[in-house]
């Protein structure tokens, strides 16, 4: 019993760990597609932001700096893919790509000239995102060990969960939200009410480059200490297809993470006794994503005017 | 009526003018970071040529080049027929296994057998890869992007896991599969290689991609099976209206995109490689096959040329070290090429705009053609260039 509570504890926080930066991500792919932008390179921003993040944590000493510029520096990237698909009316596939190869190339290039490696020096703790509620609990019983691993967890996964709850009501509660997903459904008509399709998605894009680049920091910030070129493999593809899962919704998007994190964890805590190979264990989110996607979810519904670019009539 | 044209309107109507162009300002900001970093842009580039212009450089270039020409075949061929294969990353890689495991399972046939044998396993498990994908889709509606990214991890930790079953696994140290077969392999002969002073691992495998690459143009542009494929591609309503089975096409298209993935796999263990190592993260020809097949503008004849472009950065690159500047400099280039060519939109629209206003001033000199219509249709056709 005492192992399985063990167990248990360790598989949600791996669940937490692995779900948190996947979770802002889709947040922020949540916000360029609905506003009707295709946005691919996620994955180039968050390892922007990832990069960003370290680096200036480790000059400053404060984490929650680096944390806040890890963002901006996928904001940055944002701005770069809005000027491009929003404003010049290119195809979004192929600016996407374009920051794919353009973010890791540029922070790899400057890690070299900044520490001669392609990797970042590793941060001390007190750089770090701190986890919260150390100590609190009681870890000598069972219980509060359990407690202990799934609440002393880092600071950014708690903040994560507000902002699910922020985004989510921007959405649906807020009129810039009904704009926004009126501009992803059908931006002619959003043109002939007086709503600015164009500066809309713009800011979309950005907020999407931001949430993805906070999203790149934590994974180098909280679960590792420093960055490294495989820092960010992948993860940027697997919030797109979290935010595919989860129909375009933030709390879609959130449970589509947060399946794929557990899947994670479950590698991780079966990985060292169950005897089975440790690359058939890694396959298992994967597999599951595609059995749930078949059972539960099936049809998505993409926006109906997100990848096609809006030009103004003139 | 004869029309003089503007520098800016020839520029426009050119799509290959675009891509050079794009090409240029990718090697002036490439330069521009060099200058920032106080590396000499001379030195830098001129290592770059030097690598790439020599007879072993250029032998290198084709090889580096050869699996990327077939995995941008791959994607262009899925872009003509409306999917975006970002799966082309795993059929790739179940390819180059299913050519590996061929080639060491059945290593003592003789090499004409073997050799075909690893090129239609590579092809089959491209294909079935492919049209597992397609399945999902027709079948329970599933968004084919987020498929194809599961499919490429589940590609990923299989070879892997194949690579490390006993009778496959390298028996020596090495975390890979033994090397297949000599009988498996596309390399030139030893003295070939010698007496022309071509790279250790120069093979035929570019003459399969030249090969691939008429079949997909002779497909797309010359059969009723291209056409159907085109016509889904282009408004699938329109096409399922016309008496066009759409569900059979998407898995047609899936099945020969992932079958050129899958050869480009074989093409690249069977000549390069000669045995497939357990990756801690995918190897990124998939990816680096959109990049080729976006700069090839979705053409086959294009996909080559940027297939050879890609193939002679990536190789050029890697002798960037040998001047201090980094190698991800390629990344940057490329990246920068392919954001102008994204961009290279304006351009069209831009000569589409000139060519209207030139349209109404002689519509006004001649007093004649009514308001409206020529104009927009004229602009109409800027944009569809």
């Amino acid at each position: 019993m005492t192992d399985i509570i063990n167990s248990l504890g360790i598989l949600l926080f791996a669940t937490l760990a692995y779900g948190t930066p996947l979770i802002y991500a889709a947040l922020g792919s949540c916000f360029s597609e609905v506003s009707g932008v295709v946005n691919i390179g996620i994955e180039g921003m968050m390892t922007a932001g990832a990069f960003t993040g370290t680096v200036v944590a480790y000059f400053t000493g404060s984490p929650w700096l680096g944390f806040l510029c890890g963002g901006l520096a996928g904001m940055l990237f944002g701005a770069l893919h809005a000027l491009a698909t929003v404003r010049l009316g290119a195809d979004q596939t192929i600016a996407g790509t374009a920051i794919n190869m353009l973010g890791p190339g540029l922070v790899i290039m400057i890690a070299r000239v900044l520490f001669n490696s392609t990797d970042t020096i590793p941060l001390e703790p007190s750089q770090r995102i701190p986890r919260l509620f150390t100590g609190v609990f009681d870890t000598s019983t069972t219980f509060g060990r359990f407690m202990d691993n799934v609440f002393s967890t880092y600071a950014s996964t708690y903040l994560v969960f507000i902002a699910v709850i922020l985004v989510w009501f921007i959405f649906y509660k807020t009129r810039f939200g009904l704009r926004m997903r009126a501009c992803g459904e059908h931006p002619q008509a959003c043109e002939t009410l007086g709503i600015h399709v164009l500066k809309t998605r713009f800011l979309c894009v950005m907020i999407s480059g931001f949430l993805s680049g906070l999203g790149g920091a934590c994974v180098t910030m909280a679960i590792s200490n420093q960055f490294r070129p495989i820092s960010i493999v992948g993860q940027g593809f697997i919030a797109i297809a979290a935010v595919i899962f989860g129909k375009f919704r933030p709390h879609g998007a959130l449970l589509g993470c947060l399946l794929f994190g557990f899947c994670s964890g479950l590698k991780t805590v079966l990985g060292g006794s169950s005897g089975i190979d440790t690359q058939l264990i890694s396959m298992i989110p994967y597999v599951v994503t595609v059995i749930v996607l078949i059972l539960f979810v099936g049809r998505s519904r993409v926006p109906s005017a997100s990848g096609k670019p809006f030009l103004k009539a003139r | 009526m004869k029309q003089k044209r503007s520098v800016v309107e020839i520029i426009s109507t050119m799509r290959f003018l675009h891509i050079l162009l794009a090409i240029l300002i990718g090697f002036l900001i490439g330069a521009g970071f060099l200058a920032i970093m106080g590396i000499s842009v001379g030195d830098a580039y001129g290592k770059l040529l030097d690598s790439v212009t020599t007879v072993k450089g250029l032998s290198y270039v084709v090889v580096y080049a050869t699996p990327y020409i077939l995995t941008g075949l791959s994607v262009a061929f899925s872009f003509k027929t409306g999917v975006f294969n970002i799966g082309a990353e795993g059929q790739f890689v179940v390819g180059s296994m299913a050519a590996a495991v061929t080639g060491i399972l059945l290593g003592n046939l003789p090499k004409p057998l073997l050799i075909p044998l690893c090129f239609l396993a590579a092809m089959l498990a491209g294909a079935v890869w492919g049209i597992i994908v397609g399945f999902l889709k027709t079948k329970w509606g599933i968004n084919e992007v987020l498929a194809m990214i599961m499919f490429n991890w589940i590609a990923f930790y299989l070879s892997n896991y194949i690579a490390g079953l006993p009778g496959i696994k390298n028996t020596g140290t090495a975390e890979a599969t033994q090397t297949i077969s000599e009988n498996a392999r596309t390399l030139l002969s030893k003295s070939t290689i010698a007496d022309l002073g071509l790279a250790p691992t120069a093979n035929w495998g570019i003459l399969m991609a030249l090969g691939a690459m008429l079949l997909v143009w002779f497909i797309i542009d010359k059969t009723t099976l291209g056409y159907e494929l085109k016509a889904v591609g282009s408004n699938k309503f329109a096409a399922e209206y016309g008496g066009i089975g759409v569900n059979k096409s998407i898995l047609t298209a899936l099945a020969i995109s992932g079958a050129l993935a899958g050869l480009g796999g074989a093409l690249q263990v069977m000549g390069m490689g000669g045995r497939i190592s357990i990756f801690s993260s995918q190897e990124g020809f998939g990816f680096g096959g959109i990049v080729v097949a976006l700069i090839g503008c979705s053409n086959p004849f294009g996909a080559l040329a940027a297939g050879l472009f890609y193939g002679a950065l990536t190789y050029g690159g890697s002798k960037l070290n040998l001047v201090g500047a980094p190698t991800q400099l390629i990344s940057v280039i490329i990246g920068t090429v392919v954001f102008f060519i994204a961009i290279s939109v304006v351009l069209e629209r831009l000569g589409g705009g000139l060519r209207a206003r030139k349209n109404v001033i002689n519509r006004e000199d001649a007093e004649k053609a009514p308001a409206g219509g020529p104009q927009k249709e004229s602009s109409k056709e800027g944009d569809a260039q």
